[in-house]
């Protein structure tokens, strides 16, 4: 598919903010007012804001997961948490006209430089709104939108109101009906039958504010034959206090469709990343979901796709790095509903210090289709003897005309590995980035080219220091 | 003065004393070899040398040329110029070859600087060849289920792209059969130089026959009881390794 030529990420590169003057600000804590005001500075809909409402009491109903995920999740407190934050719910069309500290804020991360370079299009989220948005010509012109959350719900609702929110429903989860109630920003974007993207379209997502919580929404819809890629980029500061970000991101590729969706998440380790990703894959078409899970405190994410026609084919490749005070649980989920449709997962963690990774895959198949395919591999390396993983795969398959292959694997990078190296004249951390980026790298070598230059950079970082 | 000196050196592991007071200079220029039976502690002294983390020196110390390498991390003393032919070469999944030697290279040059990619293949390349090494090997993982010969193989590879002052080939020969043996010794001596010092750890007199030493060792409980021309290897292939237990018990 398509190639990028340069995606920047530094583990550093983002620990700085702005005090800046909030326009709009929906104050702390979340009640009805909170959601009310969201709704309002929108100018919504009454549709909008009862979905919204309804989906404030799912929240409030729907316990914590904890009795499966991490009791961790109990550390967030819903009620010192702003819920939005912007300085205007339009995105500008040109950098000149975007506020100076926001302007500054991406030009350090790189984004107008990489616009330039390689992108299609680019949207800049600062805490809740979008500060800029703008996709080439030709491409508005064969009819291509790339639009923000509020946008496509108001002036394209006739395309995107089908299914908004019908890939994940609000009640899927806790954090899902969270978004569902106070989401703001992300990207809406739409592309007709045939129309095929050459360059990809990238949104960046940037926390500033202390206390905040990011719940960006984004729902892209690939019509019959067409073909995208999309790709995300995060960054927040270091701050004292938690910050939470909770996106809800809904696919869909329609009768013959390609969506590839890459995420370079590079959080601060104060971030609580959980995230809920879906896609619906129709008749042959093709989903695929290529994610890299560095920093945050605690990331839970298990991208998944819905394979809704005959033939299709969806794909997780997923790389988890957990360092010091961080639990990557991660993993995907592959949703078999009509013949002949198959599923690829190749998921690596690495666990380094007390690094903690977890991989939660689900399979299912059920016993009426046939000739469904799966294969799942998850590759586990721990670094030193504090370093953890664990594994829960749930395959459910029924029905004797499928297949499924897992394997998994755990390995540690060994003393007599190290010492080998060294005695090359590797220093300890560079022998053990060494082994890092060869366990990672027949899964890097699926990436877009640059994107793996990167992101073997990023792995080098994430390697020095971390070795006692 | 230029060579590779040890001088008094002592030392145990877990509590175990294994070299007692050996001491033995390998000048550049020179081939020495290591010769002893099973359990005389020829492998430890390898280890020690190039600064094994597992093993205690309890006194003497080691001078190449006239820099005290004991106490360093292994990596420096590998950058300083020691290498270390493993007898076993460990296997690192993953890690190509290509990009592992490129990578050591990479160690010894200064801050900014990079390899050219384009003269390193070339040099990597004429190396394989005359190590009768397949060019396709540069893209598998190091030692990565290689047979014994295909492991020794690459750890002369590695000793002639990293160009060391001084090398330590320990138990080369095991697992090699005769034309593999034959190839490895040639690529170690078109490595003999005026400017490189040689030191062959050898259970058996055989390897000798291809790398012609200039001075033999005899090693037996931790430390050097014998030393002579290369005569002495055959001596001692004739005669056995009892003959200088004898000798120095009587």
């Amino acid at each position: 598919m398509i190639r990028p030529t340069e995606i920047d990420i530094d583990r550093e590169k983002g620990n700085f903010h702005y005090d800046t003057d909030y326009a709009f600000d929906a104050g702390i804590g979340l009640d009805e007012n909170t959601v009310k005001y969201i709704s309002g500075v929108k100018n919504e809909d009454s549709w909008l804001l009862d979905f919204r409402l309804n989906a404030l009491l799912a929240f409030e109903k729907k316990p914590l997961p904890i009795h499966w995920a991490t009791k961790d999740l109990q550390n967030i407190d819903f009620d010192v948490i702003r819920y939005y934050l912007s300085q205007g719910q339009e995105p500008r069309r040109t950098w000149e006209e975007v506020p100076d500290d926001i302007k500054n804020t991406f030009e350090r991360l790189g984004i107008p430089e990489q616009e330039r370079k390689f992108l299609a299009g680019v949207e800049a989220q600062f805490d809740s709104e979008a500060a800029y948005s703008r996709m080439k010509e030709d491409l508005e012109k064969e009819g291509v939108l790339f639009v923000g959350s509020k946008e496509g719900l108001s002036d394209h609702q006739e395309i995107f109101k089908k299914w908004f929110g019908k890939v994940i429903p609000t009640t899927d989860n806790k954090f899902s009906a969270l978004n569902s109630a106070v989401f703001s920003g992300g990207s809406f974007i739409y592309v007709p039958p045939g129309v095929k993207l050459a360059q990809p379209l990238q949104a960046y997502f940037r926390i500033n504010a202390e206390n905040f919580g990011q719940f960006e929404r984004t729902l892209i819809i690939a019509d019959e034959g067409s073909e995208i890629t999309y790709m995300e980029g995060c960054t927040a500061p270091k701050f004292e206090t938690s910050t939470l970000h909770s996106a809800v991101v809904e696919l869909v590729a329609l009768k013959g469709a390609k969506i590839q969706y890459i995420t370079v998440q590079n959080w601060s380790n104060n971030v609580f990343n959980l995230v809920t990703k879906r896609a619906h894959a129709e008749e042959e078409a093709e989903v695929r979901w290529i994610d890299c899970n560095i920093g945050s405190r605690l990331t839970m994410k298990y991208p998944g796709v819905v394979l809704k026609g005959r033939k299709a084919r969806g794909e997780v490749l997923s790389i988890a790095l957990a360092n010091d005070g961080q639990h990557q649980d991660t993993g995907a989920k592959m949703i078999h509903a009509a013949e002949e449709t198959t599923s690829n997962i190749i998921a690596k963690s690495v666990s380094i210090g007390e690094g903690r990774s977890s991989y939660r895959g689900l399979v299912r198949m059920p016993k009426h289709l046939k000739n469904c395919k799966n294969n799942t591999e998850c590759d586990a390396l721990l670094i030193n003897n504090e370093s953890q993983t664990d594994t829960y795969p749930a395959i459910a398959v029924q029905g004797d005309g499928n297949s499924v292959q897992h394997e998994a694997s755990v390995s540690k990078v060994s003393a007599d590995q190290i010492f080998y190296m060294q005695q090359r004249g590797l220093s300890e951390p560079e022998a053990m980035s060494l082994c890092v980026n060869g366990f990672v790298n027949d899964l890097i070598r699926e990436f877009p080219m640059e994107y793996s230059v990167e992101l073997k950079r990023l792995i080098d970082l994430e390697m020095e220091g971390s070795v006692g | 003065m230029n060579s590779l000196k040890i001088n008094n050196l002592s030392a145990s592991i877990e509590e175990k004393q294994i070299l007692c007071d050996l001491s033995l200079e390998v000048p550049k220029g020179q081939v020495h070899a290591i010769m002893g039976p099973n359990g005389s502690g020829k492998s430890t002294l390898s280890k020690v040398l190039v600064g094994h983390p597992d093993y205690l020196v309890t006194s003497g110390n080691v001078l190449m040329d006239e820099t005290e390498i004991l106490g360093m991390d292994p990596d420096q003393i590998s950058r300083l110029g020691l290498f270390l032919a493993f007898q076993y070469p460990i296997e690192v999944p993953g890690v190509s070859i290509a990009n592992f030697i490129r990578s050591a290279l990479q160690a010894r040059l200064p801050k900014g600087e990079k390899i050219k990619a384009v003269d390193y293949y070339k040099s990597l390349y004429d190396k394989m060849d005359s190590l009768g090494i397949d060019r396709k090997f540069t893209s598998r993982s190091l030692n990565d289920g290689f047979s014994g010969g295909e492991k020794k193989r690459c750890e002369v590879l590695q000793m002639s792209m990293l160009d060391p002052t001084y090398c330590i080939l320990d138990e080369t020969d095991s697992g090699l059969d005769i034309d593999a043996l034959r190839i490895v010794s040639d690529g170690v001596n078109r490595l003999r130089n005026s400017e490189r010092g040689i030191l062959v750890i050898t259970h058996y007199q055989r390897l000798l026959e291809y790398i012609i030493p200039d001075c033999v060792h005899v090693m037996w409980e931790g430390k050097i009881v014998r030393s002579g021309d290369k005569s002495l290897a055959l001596e001692l292939e004739e005669k056995g390794y009892d003959w200088i237990k004898q000798e120095i018990a009587a």
